[in-house]
């Protein structure tokens, strides 16, 4: 097992390599000038321009800013922001990342809660107009803009109904010496939207591919066995199929957390959540390339970590392949 | 005295592309308390279905047919709710499967498969069960080692896989035990210490059993009666050695035949020419009378059930009155 | 119960997949026809009097802010919107298809590094990708945004063909006919292609409804199709600062976004549903 986890973060780092190598060459050879917005409005002399792209470290040739860039992802530095005045990306993102955590943690865990309560379900009913109907829903859901469904959710729940706030992660109001609980309550009132938004647009693969993984387990001739004991539905059920269907879930993983990651550049863009994703969002509306592409590589990190894990948990949970 | 289970008319059916299919149609037997019957048939003859039919797990989108009836200890086990139902399956009818390794719950530990039939049927502590269940473990032979009721199923080897499922099937103490050809995925040597184990365990616990096999030679000394399965139907049913020393139905006297033997003089094996014929295409009439080296033309219509008495009976033209 | 048909038809006789394909065709007839028959999506009549209308009289679905009729902006939308979502498809499952049956029938050291760039490309999130190109780019004409969008979306397909690909080179159809000395151009052409497009045919609707749904969102962010021209996700962008006073300018293309996408995937569904049983 070792040995094999071994190989295979192995090969997860050199696809995350090529991966930051893909897209910095992709952003380095599309048409277009980086340093454009900060050059349109105001003329510049010659020699400030120069001076500009010495600082951004883009007049040098083209091979040599890659070194530059690889260097600096093993140290965690993405060079300055452009729109921030040269403050290092990292520290940007720092900055940010405990809030997209929190919302897309929140989010994977409320999708996880949807997706497999709908689609043991209906695994269990298959055939049904209960199955059809909950089909019908998981498509509708997955078919819907999450920036739309934040808006109406926001519209819905907050204007309208007042129950839950619709922007930031807390109440800019509140007294930095109020209590723990209070704060915690806060915060977690100004979750619920966003994190809604998020899972619902996202569970509906998930409720497939439970659906799909539980007929096959309960097809499995282990579950038959389980019948012939005269076990409880539920038993049978859960502690017999859903234990079978659970490993092809955790391939899911590398499903999730890309559609996690794009979608919460979306929600956190509709409530104001001060996470990576409005980082993201606010230096694509400012040309800020280094925020840009440090955020790229972060999230195609997460992106490959994530799958990792998931096949490291996927092995280690099946008894038969922990020791192969 | 009432038998333990009486089967009448059993018919399960599949919805096919156009008509139905039954690949049981009309299977009737009985088997009285402690008593063994071994069901013989090829693949195909519908043996296994048969079996999952009695405790009503026949797989989608097969149905057990309107006009059945199953009765176990008196009670109508088709007439059952879902609750009802559970508390035969396990308590008072036990399973054993062919295969161990796909019949077994990778996950968990086998010792955990054997406790939760205990707990299922019976009011015990946790702590309780794993005690009973490992006597279960020494009962099946397995209780050399200790740390045996904490090893998964893939850490076994297939007969001690086998030994594990018998333990489960008779965890809950059932009054029946149904064995669908518990020995044809083992190795020979081990296939006859299966048996034997299994002969010990009726005894001791004086259960009826049901065992399901293609294999001649597994019943010959293990059952009091044996009902010979063709396409869907029993052909013939007798005490077992009635049945050995004087095969009526051809189909038998076939399967008899076909059987190598160690001693004697050397001579081809005589096959049974022809197919199973596949319960979309069944002939007309007596089924194997396309394969029949005793074919009549009578056989064309369905034929009669013959019982010459001795407890035995046969469906078939020949020994027939007006044949 | 009968036999479902093979192909493109299986969309009509399964039930979901014929509403769907329903839903579809009115849609199409609407984005054809519908710009003919209603007002000017781009004419602004009455900005100080006729803005925010709710619906009504002359307006089925109301005005947006400049006072241009919503439902002629929503049937406009659909027509741009299906249009960038066939080009991209289009280009995407073409270099899927192509790449995944280089990789998979050629194999070698081309298999190796194709599927490394590959698993590379899928590392990155698909909206991230075009973010980096767009936002460089800057306004970018309807031609490049299709081709962009088109050229972020082959690294799925290609592995699913190569998938394909593996499976049907192992089977005996296909060595007999290579045993027999057949060209090489032959078998691709003649024995994979058809027998991959079952499976493609699939995943090609079900990726135009990602396009819509990632066009939307590009044009949410201002990167994707430019106003004036309509386009679903420009208008909700647009209507965001009179969710509370005008909700039908939201609700109109957000609801149209939603009917699009589930009723291509609905007849993706349809299409993929023998593949499911096959895999199973």
């Amino acid at each position: 097992m070792i040995g094999w986890a071994a190989r295979r973060v192995l090969q997860a780092l050199v696809t995350f390599l090529l991966a930051a190598t893909l897209a910095f060459f992709l952003m380095r050879l599309t048409p277009g000038d980086p340093l454009a917005r900060l050059t349109e409005d105001r003329p510049l002399s010659p020699e400030a321009v120069a001076a500009l792209r010495a600082r951004y470290g883009v007049d040098k040739p083209l091979l040599t800013q890659f070194v530059v860039f690889l260097g600096g992802i093993a140290r965690g530095d993405f060079g300055g922001s452009i729109e921030h005045n040269g403050r290092p990306v990292a520290a940007l993102i720092r900055e940010r990342l405990p809030a997209t955590l929190l919302l897309g943690g929140t989010a994977l865990a409320l999708n996880f809660l949807f997706g497999v309560a709908v689609g043991v379900y209906q695994a269990a009913r298959a055939g049904s107009r209960a199955d059809h109907a909950l089909t019908l829903v998981s498509l509708a859901a997955s078919a819907t803009p999450s920036f739309w469904l934040g808006l109406v959710l926001a519209w819905a729940f907050g204007t309208e109904l007042h129950w839950f706030p619709v922007a930031f992660m807390s109440e800019p109001w509140l007294a930095s010496g109020a209590s723990w609980s209070i704060r915690a309550r806060d915060l977690l009132w100004h979750l619920v939207l966003p994190a809604l938004t998020l899972s619902l647009v996202t569970f509906g693969a998930t409720a497939r591919y439970q659906r799909a993984a539980m007929l096959e387990a309960l097809a499995l001739p282990s579950v038959r066995t389980a019948r012939t004991k005269g076990l409880p539905e539920r038993l049978v059920l859960w502690r017999h199929a859903w234990r079978n269907a659970l490993g092809p879930m955790l391939a899911l993983f590398g499903l999730w957390l890309p559609l996690l990651v794009a979608g919460s550049v979306f929600v956190e863009a509709v409530f104001v959540w001060p996470g990576l994703g409005t980082l993201a969002a606010d230096a694509i509306a400012s040309r800020d390339y280094p925020v840009l592409m440090g955020t790229t590589v972060l999230v195609s990190a997460a992106v490959v970590a994530g799958s990792l894990l998931a096949d490291l948990v996927h092995r280690w949970l099946d008894p038969r392949l922990r020791e192969s | 005295m009432t038998p333990l289970l009486e089967v009448r008319d059993l018919r399960v059916t599949f919805p096919g592309t156009g008509n139905e299919v039954s690949p049981v149609d009309g299977v009737t037997f009985s088997i009285d308390a402690g008593e063994t019957l071994a069901l013989v048939g090829e693949s195909g003859s519908g043996k296994t279905l048969t079996s999952l039919a009695l405790v009503r797990l026949v797989p989608l989108p097969g149905r057990i047919a309107a006009g059945s009836s199953i009765r176990f200890g008196g009670t109508d086990l088709l007439a059952l709710g879902p609750g009802a139902l559970r508390q035969v399956r396990g308590r008072r009818i036990g399973m054993v499967f062919q295969d161990p390794m796909t019949s077994l719950n990778p996950v968990l530990t086998v010792g955990d498969q054997i406790s939760e039939t205990i707990r299922a049927h019976f009011p015990v502590s946790r702590a309780e069960a794993r005690g009973r269940s490992e006597a279960l473990l020494l009962e099946v032979g397995l209780g050399d080692t200790a740390g045996r009721y904490d090893t998964y199923p893939h850490q076994l080897s297939g007969g001690m896989r086998q030994r594990v499922m018998l333990a489960i099937a008779l965890a809950a103490e059932p009054e029946l035990l149904v064995a669908d050809e518990p020995t044809s995925a083992l190795d020979v040597t081990i296939q006859a210490q299966i048996l034997a184990l299994l002969d010990q365990l009726k005894s001791s616990r004086r259960m009826s059993v049901l065992l399901i096999s293609h294999n001649l030679g597994v019943v010959a000394g293990r059952s009091d009666r044996v009902a010979v399965m063709y396409a869907g139907r029993i052909v013939e049913e007798a005490p077992t050695d009635r049945l050995f020393a004087a095969p009526a139905h051809p189909y038998t006297q076939g399967l008899l035949a076909s059987l190598p033997r160690l001693r004697g003089p050397r001579r081809p094996l005589k096959a049974i020419p022809g197919m199973v014929p596949r319960p979309e295409a069944w002939p007309p009439g007596c089924r194997f009378h396309p394969r029949c080296a005793q074919v009549m033309p009578q056989c064309t219509s369905e034929p009669p059930i013959v019982a010459p008495g001795e407890g035995r009976w046969s469906r078939c033209w020949l020994g027939a009155e007006g044949a | 119960m009968k036999r479902p048909p093979g192909g493109l038809r299986l969309a009509w006789w399964d039930p979901a997949g014929r509403v769907g394909v329903v839903v579809l065709g009115l849609l199409g007839v609407a984005a054809l026809l519908g710009p003919a028959l209603l007002p000017d999506p781009l004419a602004q009549p009455d900005i100080l009097g006729g803005a925010l209308l709710g619906p009504g009289a002359g307006h089925p679905l109301g005005t947006d802010h400049l006072s241009r009729d919503v439902l002629a902006r929503v049937v406009s939308g659909a027509r741009i919107s299906l249009a960038v979502a066939a080009g991209a498809v289009s280009l995407s499952v073409t270099l899927g298809a192509l790449v995944g049956l280089a990789a998979g029938y050629l194999g070698g050291w081309l298999d190796a590094m194709l599927m490394r760039l590959v698993d590379a490309a899928l590392a990155i999130p698909r909206l991230f990708l075009l973010l980096i190109m767009i936002a460089i780019m800057e306004r970018i004409p309807i031609g490049v945004l299709v081709l962009t969008i088109g050229a972020t979306g082959w690294f799925g397909t290609s592995r699913l063909v190569r998938a394909e690909v593996l499976r049907l080179r192992a089977m005996d159809f296909v060595r007999g006919a290579e045993a027999l000395g057949a060209s090489r151009r032959r078998i691709v052409f003649r024995y994979l292609l058809p027998n991959v497009a079952g499976p493609l045919a699939a995943a090609t609707t079900l990726a135009v409804g990602d396009v819509i749904l990632i066009e939307a969102g590009l044009s949410f962010l201002g990167l994707g199709v430019q106003p004036p021209t309509p386009s679903w996700g420009g208008m909700i962008f647009d209507a965001k600062p009179y969710i509370i006073s005008a909700p039908w300018t939201s609700l109109a293309p957000g609801l149209a976004i939603l009917l699009a996408v589930l009723s291509v995937n609905l007849v993706g569904e349809a299409l993929a549903r023998p593949l499911t049983r096959r895999n199973a």
